[in-house]
């Protein structure tokens, strides 16, 4: 039944309306299927600031540095026909509220009667700039990057300095050993990962790393960035006093929303993304909702129920999906038919062979068990408790586990778990603390940030990061 | 041909990596490695192991009717 509304503004919109979506990656292009998927059978414009088609990232820093899949074969595919305008090598600049108005870079405007945002983030850089265009400093984000760092890769640097072991120095790192390249790995955190699933599975991945071959430095910084006379990389200075001899250095320094181009639109965007309800739709800088701009995907801030309501801000695949998909159906809905954006943060990552997969928000965790499978074995699965009930999971090798903790999570079930598991070892019989680090320190990004406060607990309140 | 896999859903059962070798491969005990723009001659092995998933984790452009991948070049405006 095609939706009512008292002045048929709707079914006009839905008929012959202009829409348009910033931001033609993932969270863009499933957007604008669901949107045709709908019965959305107005203009559709998809803006993109890279000149490629939709692609995907996850390979980049895993097939396509192993030299498995070319950078430029990781093409999204279509769920359907889409029948939309691309603009796409051309970013947005600006926006009109008041006008309905998206300005481009090469000073064309675009008029909508709805909005879509969905720019996501993009690697941040290293903070000295001299340093970082020095040729063998390289980020990993775009598909260009990826082409980029493969193609110095096979030319068999003598060593390789990884910034960072989030997941994606992480993976990285993975892939340079694979290949048999020497690799260190800087982390100024405690461990790898640690940020994302805290120290005591970061402890799990410091151990992989070491494990295969990766000469790990935790705990200390990478100071500064030496090139030769040519402006070839030549070697990094480290917090500890010691050096480095280093051909390519990868940044993984996490990511920066891209908010930059809204800075004077009105609109609720900074530095930690654009904050929007639960159903998807922008909030302006006084705090009132709007009605006909909505965001998805990393770049969005939105409120989650099953998390006490606090903004979360997911740099997750499927996020990216869940919420696009929610935003494109409540852009051409009524009210009373849109639907809120209640997804669990899951993601995965794979790293010097096994296969790491999260559901939840360990960050908010204060401890942790180990219910199945053990740590030493790399093999297990861990789940993360707040305040008495489970509200995530991490598995090493064991994703088959993961979907009764998503439901226990869901279910806000108490933690430590009543079930008698199956295969509980000694380490798993207590809690012990998840040791997250202090999240006001500056690190490489965790993937989940949490931000503002729940009604219930107004202890927690996590800092956005800086480089 | 252009597909995904939805790593969350994967959950490493392999009957993909057994029906479509060329195209899937598992990378250690349980992470699934694939290649997201398999040769069109392993179309047949590809669908089939779309279809075998037993968490329909695969997608695969063009199964749904007679959608012919447009690309976006194609339709690329100013
Ligand atoms: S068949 Fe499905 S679940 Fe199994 S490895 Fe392949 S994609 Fe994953």
């Amino acid at each position: 039944m095609p939706p009512v509304s008292v002045d048929g503004s709707l079914e006009k919109l839905r008929r012959e309306g202009h829409i348009v979506i910033v931001g033609a990656s993932l969270a863009g292009l499933r957007a604008a299927e669901t949107l045709r998927d709908e019965g959305f059978t107005g203009t559709l414009t998809l803006v993109g600031d890279e000149p490629h088609d939709p692609y995907d990232r996850p390979p980049l820093s895993k097939q396509v540095l192993l030299g498995r899949v070319p950078a430029d074969h990781t093409g999204l595919p279509r769920r359907r026909a889409l029948d939309a305008r691309w603009r796409l090598g051309v970013a947005a600049t600006g926006l009109d509220l008041a006008a309905k108005r998206v300005h481009l870079a090469d000073g064309d405007s675009l008029e909508y009667d709805r909005l879509l945002i969905t720019t996501g983030v993009r690697a941040r850089p290293w903070p000295h700039e001299l340093e970082a265009d020095l040729d063998g400093v390289f980020v990993l984000r775009t598909s260009d990057d990826a082409a980029q760092l493969h193609r110095r890769l096979n030319a068999g640097p003598s060593r390789v300095l990884v910034i960072g072991a989030g997941f994606t120095g992480s993976e990285i790192a993975s892939a340079c050993r694979e290949r048999g390249l020497d690799v260190t790995v800087v982390e100024r955190g405690s461990a790898p990962l640690v940020g994302a699933l805290g120290g005591v599975v970061g402890e799990v991945a410091a151990k992989l790393q070491r494990e295969h071959g990766v000469d790990l430095r935790c705990g200390v910084m990478v100071t500064g960035l030496e090139g030769d006379s040519a402006g070839r990389l030549r070697c990094a200075h480290l917090s500890d006093g010691s050096t480095v001899e280093v051909e390519v250095a990868v940044v993984g320094l996490g990511a920066t929303r891209n908010t930059e181009w809204l800075a004077s639109s009105g609109l609720g965007a900074g530095p930690r993304g654009i904050a929007c309800d639960a159903g998807c739709r922008a909030f302006d800088v006084r705090g009132i909702v709007t009605d006909d701009v909505f965001v998805a995907g990393d770049v969005a801030r939105s409120p989650h129920p099953l998390f006490g309501y606090q903004f979360l801000s997911l740099e997750h695949w499927g996020n990216a999906i869940a919420q696009a998909e929610v935003a494109a159906h409540n852009m051409v809905s009524s009210s009373t038919e849109r639907r809120p954006h209640v997804w669990t943060p899951s993601f995965w990552s794979a790293q010097f062979g096994v296969n790491i997969k999260s559901v939840g928000v360990p960050p908010m965790a204060d401890e942790i068990i180990v219910t199945q499978g053990s740590l030493d074995e790399r093999c297990f699965t861990a789940a993360y408790g707040y305040q008495g009930r489970i509200i995530a999971a991490v598995t090493f090798d064991q994703a088959k586990w993961l979907e009764f903790y998503q439901r226990q999570i869901e279910q806000a079930a108490p933690f430590p778990p009543e079930f008698t598991t199956v295969d509980r070892r000694p380490e798993g019989m207590r809690p012990v603390p998840a040791d997250f680090p202090d999240p006001s320190l500056p690190s490489h990004g965790p993937t989940v940030t949490l931000s503002g406060h729940s009604p219930s607990d107004r202890r927690i309140s996590f800092t956005p990061l800086h480089a | 041909m252009r597909l995904v896999v939805d790593l969350n859903r994967c959950q490493g059962y392999a009957q993909c990596a057994f029906l479509a070798p060329e195209a899937f491969t598992m990378h250690g005990d349980e992470a699934l490695m694939y290649d997201p723009q398999p040769d069109d001659a392993q179309r047949e092995h590809v669908l089939r192991a779309a279809q075998a998933c037993p968490v329909k984790a695969i997608t695969v452009e063009g199964t749904d009717g007679a959608l012919i991948a447009e690309r976006a070049g194609a339709s690329r405006v100013g």
